[in-house]
């Protein structure tokens, strides 16, 4: 890991500690990114919890978060994501449930006081149900406040804005009116595997491709060396693979990093251009033979 | 007369020897402190419940404040979504900065240059600086002193003139990048606030603490006042000095050190009682152990690059794009598009000077947050008041709330 981040004791061992202290109500540990994380069984979580605390080799002191967060995709949509924080092993770990918009999760506030604050502002922003918890009262929102902002389904508008009425001499509610559309854009890049049509290209057939034809049919696509190193262009370029996975491929041992400083910025300097040079490449004879001809006559794309 | 007191005594039921015959019997009755009241440091709203003057119940309602910052983040790049950050704890804009920054670079993998790391570590410590004198000012007023707060004010504004010399603005920095910080301070800056550290933080402060620490009134007004022991402080997720006047010596930057914090030496105060006073003093000493810090920043900080040479995270310099159409490229494309961040997720927690700041990141593999939870240190601290002030008197309020250090930009977001 080179990211200068919050460095805390290894997590070596946690996830088999875990697992021998909690048993099946684990449904999936895993170690990524540098930090441990636990799915477990939505009815058996303050066990779990309990467990997590009081188990010589675990000793989860404090609850520092509770964080909701929104799949729409599936079939229970939140996740409910609790950051655990050890004092005495300077460990952090995190455990997740499941749920959706009915089924309650089991309120921690029996446990740790802190929770209490903490679930309610994932009810009021979620919606998710806590048993147990006797004050599930909204907490950030308006009195009054109809819905739950943070959901993916709720606009980042709002339905309602207010203002002070002079007429009624109080501050009145009124639909969201916007002056201009809201603008959201869509970076994705069409050959990046955008899921949608793209203006004009209704007409095309969907399926594959220009790789349907038949020349292209024998290069089928060969799966890249399993040895070599599984990283990104670049830090900051589109990848299909996750951030564990880079950082994974990513260390010392796999790929000696040079100074960043030493590197050369660019790659278009007069040296690698040609630009300025007497003979940039295009003397007569360097230049093909008949200008008109387009090598792939009736495939190409402005037939 | 006899038959009216007989009279008085048919009627009431009562005998004239029971020692509460004629007394008034008070309801409890509840008051709301706040919205806008000078001591709540912002808009809060304390639902109180008194018997007399002695506190029975609090009932804080927040989110007067709430202006729905996680949700504006989903929809913005990971580069259009870190001034947000200056937004939250407007009192120490810079810490805030570093949590995200370093979430994302933890997402990234991505190698920051030291001379960032070191100015990362120096600004933050400066921030420090910067919200204890608001804080501890501040919490002095609220019980009754006025000059301590106007000559910390005095260092307040020096250090708020120290963030525009290095970023332009005065509040908002904006500062850090993930990568680095935004551009390299000038030489002069450094001196100058190399020279502040030497003489005119030290004699400004301590005269200001000088006035409060023995203070007869300011101690009446503080020690013993609302006590909260380290069982209690552990279980209602309490952090930063809140933790550590309660006696656990739980410092992040010596726990679990980000950027060059593991290169620096200094001492985390701890208190003995767990009172309000303590909270008041072991800010004070962290004041003096950043100063500490800083001065070892500015002896090692190295030479070099403040931002990552990497063109897809961090633009290029200005005279590099009238060169080099590479360059060009690479900066409309961070600035249109930005960078990708792998999907992944991160929970990534710094100490800032109210407590442990946290940012949960998660991300799906495009240019934009999927997720972004912001863990606020008042939440944990501000739910605690209801058992902390329970037995007080109503006056206690400003002394607890002045302890704490609450601000709301980051407890509503």
């Amino acid at each position: 890991m080179r990211a200068p981040a919050p460095k805390y004791a290894p997590n070596d061992g946690v996830i088999e500690a875990a697992q021998a202290a909690l048993g099946d109500a684990i449904v999936e540990s895993k170690d990524a990114v540098g930090e441990v994380s636990l799915t477990v069984v939505r009815d058996r979580l303050v066990e779990v919890m309990l467990a997590l605390r009081d188990t010589p080799g675990l000793e989860y002191q404090q609850l520092s978060e509770i964080a909701g967060a929104d799949y729409p995709s599936r079939a229970e949509r939140f996740d409910v994501v609790y950051q655990l924080l050890s004092f005495t092993r300077n460990h952090r770990i995190r455990v997740r449930v499941t749920t959706d918009e009915e089924k309650p999760v089991p309120s921690v506030t029996g446990i740790w006081p802190v929770a209490g604050w903490l679930e309610r502002e994932v009810y009021d922003m979620y919606g998710v149900l806590f048993d147990g918890n006797t004050d599930l009262r909204r907490i950030l929102t308006d009195y009054g406040f109809v819905g739950h902002p943070l959901r993916k389904d709720f606009p980042q508008t709002g339905y309602v804005e207010l203002r002070y009425s002079e007429e009624a001499k109080r501050v009145v509610y009124e639909p969201v009116n916007l002056a201009q559309d809201f603008r959201n854009f869509d970076f994705m890049s069409p050959w990046e595997g955008a899921a949608y049509v793209l203006p004009g290209d209704e007409k095309a057939a969907p399926g594959p491709g220009p790789a349907d034809t038949p020349q292209a049919k024998p290069a089928a696509p060969t799966p890249p060396p399993s040895d070599a190193p599984k990283v990104p262009e670049a830090k900051g370029a589109p990848t299909p693979l996750s951030a564990d996975e880079i950082a994974k491929a990513d260390s010392p041992s796999v790929k000696p990093t040079e100074p960043q400083a030493k590197r050369s910025k660019t790659k278009d300097g007069p040296q690698d251009t040609g630009a300025g040079d007497s003979d940039p490449g295009n003397q007569p004879d360097q230049k093909p033979k008949d200008s008109d001809v387009i090598p792939t006559k009736g495939e190409g794309q402005n037939q | 007369m006899t038959d009216t007191v007989d009279e008085m005594i048919a009627r009431d039921g009562k005998d004239l020897n029971d020692p509460t015959t004629g007394d008034v019997a008070i309801a409890n009755y509840t008051i709301n402190f706040g919205p806008q009241h000078p001591a709540a440091h912002g808009v809060l709203r304390l639902v109180t419940e008194l018997d007399g003057e002695i506190i029975e119940r609090i009932d804080p309602h927040i989110g007067l404040l709430h202006r729905g910052t996680e949700k504006l983040i989903e929809y913005k790049t990971y580069t259009q979504a870190l001034p947000y950050f200056d937004r939250f704890d407007y009192c120490s804009p810079m810490a805030m900065e570093h949590s995200y920054v370093l979430a994302v670079e933890k997402l990234l993998d991505l190698e920051v240059p030291l001379r960032a790391q070191y100015l990362r570590v120096f600004f933050a410590e400066l921030t420090r600086i910067k919200n204890h004198m608001l804080n501890l000012g501040s919490h002095v007023m609220d019980v009754g002193a006025m000059t301590p707060n106007l000559w910390l004010f005095e260092l307040r504004e020096d250090c708020m003139n120290f963030y525009e010399r290095a970023s332009g603005a005065r509040m908002h920095a904006n500062y850090f990048r993930v990568g680095g910080v935004r551009q390299d301070v000038p030489l002069k800056l450094l001196t100058d606030i190399a020279d502040w550290l030497d003489t005119r933080l030290p004699r400004l402060f301590e005269d200001a603490i000088s006035l409060v620490a023995e203070n007869r009134i300011f101690k009446q007004r503080n020690v013993d006042i609302a006590v909260v022991s380290r069982d209690d402080a552990v279980k209602w997720g309490f952090s930063g000095p809140m933790i550590r006047a309660a006696g656990i010596p739980w410092d992040i930057r010596r726990s679990q050190p980000y950027d060059v914090y593991d290169r620096m030496e200094f001492d985390v105060p701890v208190g003995t009682r767990g009172d309000c006073y303590d909270r008041f003093m072991v800010r004070v000493e962290e004041v003096r152990q950043s100063a500490r810090i800083m001065k070892q920043c500015l002896n090692e900080m190295p030479e070099g690059p403040v931002l990552t040479l990497d063109r897809k995270v961090a633009p290029p310099s200005r005279g590099e794009m009238k060169q080099s159409m590479e360059a060009l490229i690479h900066h409309f494309k961070l600035f249109t598009e930005g960078y990708h961040v792998p999907a992944g997720e991160v929970y990534v927690a710094t100490e800032s000077p109210k407590g442990e700041f946290g940012v949960y990141l998660v991300s799906d593999g495009t240019n934009k947050p999927y997720r972004c939870k912001v863990r606020p240190t008042a939440f944990s601290h501000l739910q605690a008041m209801d058992f902390m002030t329970k037995g007080h008197m109503l006056a206690d309020i400003t002394a607890v709330l002045g302890a704490m250090d609450i601000v709301f930009g980051e407890c509503d977001r």
